[in-house]
């Protein structure tokens, strides 16, 4: 720089920006839509997981009678009467439908306690609701004066709230004792030790069956090689579902596989396949094995064979000098492979949906199932955002070691 | 694989289990893929072979799913669907995923790392959260359960494979081409269509296969959030494979496969003429 002047410098300077300006332009147009259609719909999933103003919109005012709550007894008769008028208010609504489920969320059982207290109020005037609401709410369920109904009250009323992602781990907060294991269900942690486990597994499989496959490709001449290598990209561009259904149609009870083994006398009687966590395994390794093989294979062709005939000529014997020559450089390829088809199965849905029956679903499932069935949407978003962190963080190790953009296809 | 003559016994017998493995693990990438096609043909309404298909007799085949098909007003409008979705999509991600690909190209990209992470990411998040959020996100602005909703959501599943593949052809690009037609006097645009495009269509047109192969096989997104005027061949099937299993999806099923192979014969022809527009020689 020294030997330039101010001006050249500036100019310099000024020609570097807007260079980096046009690289940027390009990039703008996709960049705007990725954010909008993709990203932003993303973080408002996030932000639903700990953004959830139903409770409070319900019954205002009662939340706000509630903050002068002591939190050990029964709240006082103001506040009771006030709550009942909002649920009188919401029965004549139909709402209270609405509030009986959030409250079953945040205490087991009180759906029907809501409704059967909601259905006796709509039936009062206001007058009788404006002097004997409370007594009356008392008197229409025992656990209306309890604390600890009202304190998980309370909690539901919070619009910010980290009670789903307690729920997503197993946990509970309880009045006294603070954050603790659930006592009553305990599925999800397990769920993700599962899904963990299974995507391990399938991962191990797909290295165990693909990296000799590579290997063996690998020292074929190029024609033929690629000409085998159609066989790995066909499963690759073949549709999903459509492995899926073959699957299916190999592993059913009177499907191929147990017909063939009934066939020739090996079985006595059909074995149970589809519908357990083994079709899972078996069909998501068929389906993800590509990933595998394409960056082992890229890799090892790049590999010069005369390291391994050298050290055999030094006079190693074959499998040290296989173990300590050729698989050490093969890693990279191994690293990418496997990464891929971990982060891969870990949010896969389809198949285990499909084949995998109860035994062989994954966290995946468990998300579309709240989506769909329960409706706890929140809960779900939760369930999702803990995955999508995991999956963030088995990306950014992908970028860090692979490189994101060096992903090959085909 | 050749083997040398100085091989002993075990070395033999090592290259004959290399082989003998790799050939099972190619018989399993395969066959379950293969055995589809017969079945389809089967004129009883199961997923197995029939004693009479075993023994290849004429009366135990039949077209009778194929025309189950053809008649059937679900499975035309889901065939009809899946093209209408996967080429718009197709469109808008090629297009927006090679301008990008372009920029991120340049050797003076801001935040490259930063923003190429971010713009591939839809093809890692996995897709039952892409599906929820897109599901709360497009019900809020009227985009669910409608065309344009699912084909937004699917031209950003398609931009990563196009950035990827645009990106592979621009690998060793000769800059010194744009900026001599700059210098000559082109416009930017002109140096765009002229320069840049010609040598960077084979990567455009497998990044575009590749998206439209992604919205032909989607359905995760599609069972959350597309109505049941937007049902997809996969989506079609996921429904058929729950409900009531019949060989019509075997007869789609291998339909689909006949796409694949084209799919796939059209990318090894975009591949080696890449290799030859950019002078790679073929090293065999």
């Amino acid at each position: 720089m020294s030997s330039l002047t101010t001006t050249e410098a500036n100019q310099a300077s000024s020609a570097r920006n807007r260079k980096r300006l046009t690289a940027f332009l390009f990039v703008v147009p996709l960049l705007v839509f990725i954010l909008l259609s993709f990203v932003a719909p993303i973080a408002s999933m996030l932000w639903r997981s700990v953004h959830h103003p139903t409770v409070t919109n319900l019954i205002p005012l009662t939340l706000q009678e509630l903050q002068r709550w002591d939190g050990q007894n029964t709240p006082d008769t103001q506040t009771l009467s006030v709550f009942a008028k909002e649920l009188h208010g919401l029965a004549k609504e139909r709402q209270s439908g609405k509030l009986a489920e959030e409250f079953n969320r945040a205490s087991a059982g009180m759906s029907s306690v809501v409704k059967a207290t909601a259905r006796k109020l709509a039936r009062l005037q206001d007058e009788q609701l404006q002097q004997k609401g409370a007594d009356i709410l008392l008197a229409s369920h025992r656990n209306w004066s309890k604390a600890e109904i009202w304190y998980a009250i309370q909690r539901a009323g919070k619009p910010y709230t980290y009670d789903y992602y307690l729920t997503a781990l197993d946990l509970e907060i309880h009045q006294e004792h603070g954050i603790q294991v659930r006592e009553d269900t305990q599925i999800y942690l397990q769920l993700y030790s599962k899904t963990l486990t299974m995507a391990l597994v399938i991962t191990l499989f797909c290295a165990l069956l693909g990296y000799p496959l590579a290997y063996y490709l690998a020292g074929l001449p190029a024609n033929r090689a690629n000409l085998l290598l159609v066989l790995v990209l066909l499963p690759f561009w073949t549709s999903l579902l459509v492995r899926t259904t073959a699957w299916i149609a190999l592993l059913q009870t009177n499907g191929v596989i147990n017909s063939f083994l009934l066939g020739i006398g090996i079985l006595d009687q059909p074995i149970e396949m589809l519908y357990t966590s083994f079709a899972t395994v078996v069909a998501m390794t068929h389906i993800l094995l590509p990933f595998m093989i394409l960056p082992l294979y890229s890799v090892m062709r790049g590999i010069d064979p005369s390291y391994l005939r050298a050290a055999l000529s030094l006079g190693a014997k074959p499998i040290p000098a296989f173990a300590r020559i050729y698989f050490p450089m093969t890693l990279p390829g191994l690293s990418a492979g496997a990464l891929l088809v971990f982060i891969i199965s870990v949010g896969y849905y389809i198949t285990p949906a499909l084949v995998g029956g109860t035994d062989g679903q994954m966290i995946s499932n468990i998300i579309a199932f709240h989506m769909q069935r329960s409706n706890n949407w929140e809960l779900a978003a939760a369930l999702g955002s803990l995955l999508l962190g995991l999956i963030l963080l088995l990306y950014w190790v992908y970028d860090r070691f692979v490189g994101a953009s060096n992903i090959k296809l085909g | 694989m050749k083997i040398p003559a100085y091989y002993g016994f075990w070395h033999h017998l090592g290259a004959w289990l290399l082989k003998t493995s790799s050939w099972l693990v190619l018989l399993f990438l395969i066959l379950p893929i293969l055995v589809i096609v017969p079945l389809s043909f089967n004129v009883e309404p199961f997923f197995s072979f029939t004693e009479g298909m075993l023994t290849l007799q004429p009366e135990a085949y039949s077209l009778r799913w194929y025309s189950a098909i053809l008649n059937d007003d679900k499975w035309l409008l889901a065939i009809k669907n899946s093209f209408l979705i996967g080429i718009c999509a197709t469109v808008i991600a090629t297009v927006l995923g090679t301008c990008a690909a372009v920029g991120l190209a340049r050797d003076d990209m801001p935040a490259r790392r930063l923003i190429t992470a971010l713009l591939l990411s839809p093809m890692i998040v996995p897709l039952i959260i892409t599906a929820a959020g897109i599901f709360f996100f497009y019900s809020n602005l009227g985009l669910a359960g409608n065309y344009l909703g699912v084909i937004i959501a699917h031209a950003a599943l398609g931009t990563p494979f196009v950035i990827i593949t645009v990106t592979a052809t621009l690998t060793g690009f000769d800059y010194s081409l744009a900026r001599a037609a700059l210098n000559l006097g082109a416009t930017p645009l002109r140096v765009f269509f002229d320069i840049i495009m010609p040598l960077i269509r084979p990567g455009v047109i497998s990044g575009a296969l590749f998206a439209f192969i992604t919205s032909f096989d989607e359905v995760v997104v599609i069972l959350f959030m597309a109505g049941p005027q937007q049902r997809t061949i996969p989506r079609q099937m996921f429904s058929g494979l729950r409900e009531q299993i019949n060989p019509s999806i075997l007869a789609i099923a291998t339909l689909l496969i006949l796409v694949s192979i084209a799919l796939l014969i059209t990318l090894e022809l975009l591949r080696r003429r890449s290799e030859r527009m950019r002078g790679i020689e073929q090293n065999s």
